[in-house]
């Protein structure tokens, strides 16, 4: 075999990584040590990060890219796959983190935007995963090269209700489309600001043409249970593991309550005695200017 | 022609369904299947004694091996295996059911596959890559997908070699297992799914 046969970064290996991960659920982690006990617990990736986002919440100021040290410490502790997140549009950062080996960079709304314009991610050979609230934002995403969709929610507040509204919106705006023809089809490509052959695809496959992770206030196992019959293809929990008050049994809680969310005896099971989940902070009581989730269009 | 278990003349395929692209494979299954049998999603105990065919899909073989692990079906499908139902196991899969992995894991694979595996053979996620192979038996080339895949670097007699990748094995059969680096689920080329379901019909 010789090495110019291969073909490398192609949309089919790009979504195809994101498709492994399904029925999973991944993890942020600040040190090797955390990333051991999301592997231990079974998660099937990790997030590599400086802070978690109820730390950077806290801390203000300008939330940039992890330090590569404490990525590539990470990346040597565990098997699974590693992502990270880089600012909105900071393409630099994503080069850093392609060259470092990460397995998915997160184009994330959690740090401070760094352009009014999004990375053009079909230009990496590293796959992207970007937040979305909506349809729209979702199908822009992708048509940039996105291969893998989560929510927004409202990270860093413990509190699932934003990350509810942004998977009913998509899922709701997806369910719409049936029954319209084409002239109707193009008005909502207009309106949403998507690409038409973008939203003829979600009509055709009844979904997001690339997986859909929940993500953003995720902090229990009735959380994750929640998201998933509500359609996720697996969930992100970001604070919710270690600003819980035993992260090891909330972690493994989480995986599987992930797998067995259609099973309330299971879930009782699942649920009982794993401590206090993070505080958190009501997402319906925060000021303009500490919602995370309009960051981006 | 082997005797199906459900007794209604056609097989049972069962996907294990924990984590991964098991829709992909639900799908790929079907398709191959047509009206000739029927196919189910794995994920607790007592599903597996009434499959005729057993594929572990892609995922994250940590995850997998747990959820095998917590919930009985790693056994069952040990038995399974060892009363010659067949198997098709992919990328995570072929992982999960080989006897030993190279590197230092936090998991028993289920020791059916005599080889030894190296996870991750090509290395992170900007290494995977898609690539032409000759496949033992195909006519034309079959065009793989490798995604963080792991690779076959040692294996015994018993094991029938398909496909190779430098001096590594990629696709790979011992009895009536079929183990694949990469992920014939992911395209449109059903040629490793016909041989799987003639390995359940008993014709191949």
């Amino acid at each position: 075999m010789q090495l110019e046969e291969l073909r490398f970064g192609t949309e089919l290996l790009k979504r195809g990584f994101a498709k492994m991960q399904k029925g999973g659920v991944i993890m942020d982690v600040t040190t090797p040590e955390q990333a051991v006990i999301a592997e231990d617990a079974g998660a099937v990736a990790v997030m590599a990060l400086q802070a978690v986002p109820a730390d950077i919440r806290k801390m203000g100021g300008v939330a940039r890219m992890a330090d590569p040290k404490i990525i590539m410490e990470i990346i040597d502790s565990v098997s699974i796959p590693v992502m990270a997140k880089v600012r909105i549009g900071h393409f630099a950062e994503a080069q850093i983190l392609e060259a470092i080996g990460v397995d998915m960079i997160d184009e994330s709304e959690v740090l401070t935007p760094a352009d009014e314009f999004h990375v053009d991610k079909a230009k990496f050979t590293v796959p992207f995963v970007c937040g979305a609230r909506n349809l729209g934002e979702a199908l822009r995403r992708i048509k940039e090269g996105a291969a893998m969709i989560r929510t927004k929610g409202e990270a860093g507040t413990g509190d699932v209700r934003e990350a509810v509204r942004h998977m009913r919106l998509i899922g709701g705006t997806i369910r719409s489309l049936k029954g319209m023809n084409e002239e109707e089809l193009l008005k909502v490509a207009r309106e949403i600001e998507a690409d038409h052959d973008l939203v003829i695809e979600c009509r055709k496959m009844g979904r997001l043409p690339v997986v859909n992770f929940a993500a953003g206030g995720i902090a229990t196992p009735a959380d994750a249970s929640l998201m998933m019959q509500m359609g996720a293809d697996g969930v992100f929990v970001g604070s919710g593991i270690f600003k819980s008050e035993k992260p090891e049994l909330m972690a493994s809680a989480i995986v599987e309550a992930v797998n067995n969310y259609r099973d309330p005896a299971k879930m009782v099971e699942i649920s009982a005695g794993l401590g206090d989940p993070m505080k958190g902070i009501d997402a319906g009581t925060l000021q303009e200017g500490e919602v995370l989730q309009t960051r981006g269009w | 022609m082997r005797s199906f278990r459900r007794g209604d003349g056609r097989p049972r395929v069962g996907v294990v369904a924990f984590q991964g692209d098991v829709s992909e494979h639900l799908r790929a299954m079907e398709r191959v299947l047509g009206d000739g049998g029927s196919v189910v999603e794995i994920r607790k105990a007592g599903i597996v004694p009434g499959c005729d065919g057993i594929v572990l899909p892609g995922g994250e073989s940590t995850t997998i091996s747990r959820h095998l692990a917590k919930t009985g079906v790693g056994d069952e499908i040990k038995s399974a295996a060892w009363a010659g139902v067949p198997i098709m196991a992919t990328c995570a899969g072929l992982i999960v059911i080989c006897e030993e992995i190279v590197e230092e894991t936090r998991f028993e694979p289920l020791g059916l596959l005599k080889a030894r595996v190296a996870r991750n053979a090509f290395g992170s996620q900007k290494e995977s890559f898609e690539a032409d192979i000759e496949v033992k038996g195909f006519a034309s080339p079959y065009r793989a997908v490798f995604i963080r895949a792991p690779a076959i670097v040692g294996w015994s007699k018993e094991v029938e070699v398909m496909a190779r990748i430098g001096e590594a094995a990629v696709a790979v059969r011992q009895d009536g297992l079929l183990a694949l680096a990469f992920h014939p689920e992911l395209t449109a080329d059903d040629r490793f799914h016909k041989i799987f379901l003639g390995m359940i019909e008993g014709v191949d």
